[in-house]
């Protein structure tokens, strides 16, 4: 593998980084009012800075993501999670963008969260880890971009739980942000969403390996994460492209087996995606990612998403899909209607797609040619000093 | 509501369209413009380039959304007929419909809408009591078609096709300020019996 050639539009093989901040005494205060750190942040970056640093853009990762967005790392079978869109010559263009995608606070990917050590007590933190936002996981990502020196960001972009960090930056850093893509996101997490989060979390507490969150050294809750995993993403996907992808075929038999191993493509699809994530992922980041989510809401302070978007300066390009029934169109029309009875600058569509909420991460056609237009027109009123 | 308002009611191959001429002259210089069915987003590319507005477009085809963006366009993708609460009151000096009345599903709401947002709505539409359809009608007994409302009955999506004498009693009836008019034929303004010679019309109001 490590011999493979890369496309021209790849940004070929790439290494992750780390930094470590909020060194005490500088802890961050988590919306909790909890004191956190040291905190270390694990970040990747692709395309070159320029002089006056005016083409950074910042890409946001959503619940099951990390810093590794694009290229690809050695040996290994697949690229980065958004390599479709991130790449010379792709949506977020890596010829003419400098792009910075960091693991959020929280996460299991070399950013701190449950399963790093607490440094008070030299173990795994597991539920010793304090409560995150996603206001909490931006300004870690703000002390990134100071430590990197970056003081303006072209667009801050992302998808799901990446559109609301991307509109909590437009919000908390006015004066840093040229332009926001929210995509395929919320102002504020459903009652179903948080529906289905809680469902997966109880999944994983109640699997006993969880302890309490406490497994770190011992055999990790990996069923109950598993099965949280399946009911994700059953909801990342959409009812027609079910029947597209599955349909009522059966897996390796040609009837019914009349018990209650898999019969179906879909169960062993939905098998595999559980078996899969729990390779990668931690069981107590899923909780408290998720927890992050359900705690988003816009309107907390101010009551209303018209007040919450107010001194809002960013232009924005919103996206949603047709098929997405996790975060359905109409939630980002509340977010378009607030921001334009602002006066702000936005752009919307609907790209209709049968993929479901997913359809950020798999639609590279009409999200890009989007996408790039829009950045091309901000790139060159930032030029223009506009 | 489709309606393919640049490549249909294009007058003559090549030809811009005689009511981007007038808009483009009624329109002051750095106003702000809200352009309904803005199609390409051709005219607000027009407004923007010879007056310097600051425009947006409403489009409910997603082609078309793509080709606005590509313009460097603000768009937004959807049906006027859901009305304007996006926008405040008053946040525009302009609203502009041009040739997209007749497909509207509500087109009194989507005219007070526009005054609510806009200082003036401009509204253009095909004439449908101009001679060459009143013949089709009444001499061929055909539905009539032509240039600004090329469709075949079963496909079109005109609904509410109006002539200039019934849109006028309209702007009365709901005492709508008309603060000029304009008649258009294949080649310029129509002077005389308008409402029989004219193709279409283009209504300022408020």
């Amino acid at each position: 593998m490590n011999e493979r050639s890369f496309g021209e539009d790849s940004v070929g093989f790439v290494e992750t980084q780390y930094a470590t901040l909020c060194e005490p005494p500088n802890e961050l205060v988590l919306d909790s009012g909890v004191k956190l750190g040291p905190i270390d942040i694990a970040y990747e970056t692709y395309g070159v800075l320029n002089e006056d640093k005016s083409n950074v853009i910042l890409i946001l990762h959503a619940l099951s993501g990390d810093a590794h967005a694009a290229g690809w790392y050695k040996g290994a079978r697949k690229p980065g999670w958004w390599d479709i869109a991130i790449g010379p010559g792709k949506a977020f263009d890596t010829d003419r963008y400098f792009v910075i995608c960091s693991n959020v606070i929280g996460g299991c990917k070399g950013s701190t969260g449950p399963s790093s050590i607490n440094p008070a007590t030299g173990r795994p933190f597991g539920l010793d880890f304090p409560v995150v936002t996603i206001g909490d996981m931006v300004r870690v990502q703000k002390r990134l971009l100071d430590h990197l020196g970056i003081d303006s960001l072209l667009t801050v972009s992302g998808g799901s739980m990446g559109g609301m960090q991307a509109l909590q930056w437009a919000v908390d850093y006015p004066d840093m942000v040229r332009s926001a893509i929210p995509i395929a996101t919320t102002s504020r997490l459903s009652a179903q969403g948080i529906a289905f989060n809680e469902v997966g979390r109880q999944a994983i507490m109640a699997d006993p390996n969880w302890n309490h969150g406490d497994y770190y050294g011992k055999i990790p809750p990996d069923a109950g994460l598993a099965v949280a995993r399946m009911i994700g993403h059953i909801t990342y996907l959409s009812d027609e492209g079910m029947h597209a992808k599955f349909g009522r075929r059966l897996r390796d038999k040609e009837k019914y087996g009349f018990d209650f191993s898999s019969d179906f493509e879909v169960e062993s699809y939905l098998k595999y995606q559980g078996e899969a994530f729990i390779q990668r992922f931690d069981a107590n980041s899923y909780l408290y990612i998720t927890k992050a989510q359900d705690y988003f809401d816009m309107t907390n302070e101010t009551g209303s998403l018209v007040e919450a978007f107010r001194g809002v300066k960013a232009r924005f390009l919103v996206i949603s899909f047709s098929s997405d029934w996790l975060f359905p169109s109409y939630q980002s029309k509340e977010i378009v209607t607030a921001l334009r009875l602002n006066g702000v600058d936005v752009s919307y569509c609907e790209i209709s797609s049968t993929y479901g909420h997913d359809a950020f991460l798999l639609e590279a056609g009409q999200q890009a040619i989007l996408i790039k237009n829009f950045l091309a027109h901000t790139m060159e009123a930032v030029a223009h000093g506009r | 509501m489709v309606v393919d308002r640049v490549d249909k009611a294009v007058n003559g191959a090549g030809k811009q369209r005689l009511d981007y001429d007038l808009i483009i002259d009624l329109v002051t210089e750095e106003s702000r413009v809200l352009d309904l069915g803005c199609s390409t987003g051709d005219l607000l590319k027009l407004l923007i380039k010879q007056k310097k507005v600051t425009g947006f477009g409403v489009e409910i085809e997603e082609e078309k959304v793509y080709s606005c963006i590509a313009k460097g366009l603000s768009v937004h993708h959807g049906d006027i007929d859901d009305g304007l609460a996006d926008y405040p009151d008053h946040s525009f000096d302009y609203v502009i419909l041009s040739l997209t009345l007749q497909a509207v599903k509500k087109p009194k709401f989507v005219i007070e809408e526009m005054l609510r947002v806009g200082g003036k709505a401009i509204v253009s539409f095909p004439n449908f009591a101009y001679l060459p359809i009143r013949w089709q009608l009444a001499a061929l007994g055909r539905m009539p078609m032509t240039t600004d409302i090329p469709y075949e009955w079963y496909e079109t999506p005109n609904i509410h096709l109006t002539t200039i004498k019934d849109f006028s009693r309209f702007c009365g009836e709901n005492s709508i300020k008309v603060s000029d008019v304009f008649y258009l034929g294949s080649k310029g303004q129509i002077r005389f019996a308008p409402n029989v010679f004219a193709k279409s019309a283009l209504f300022v109001l408020g």
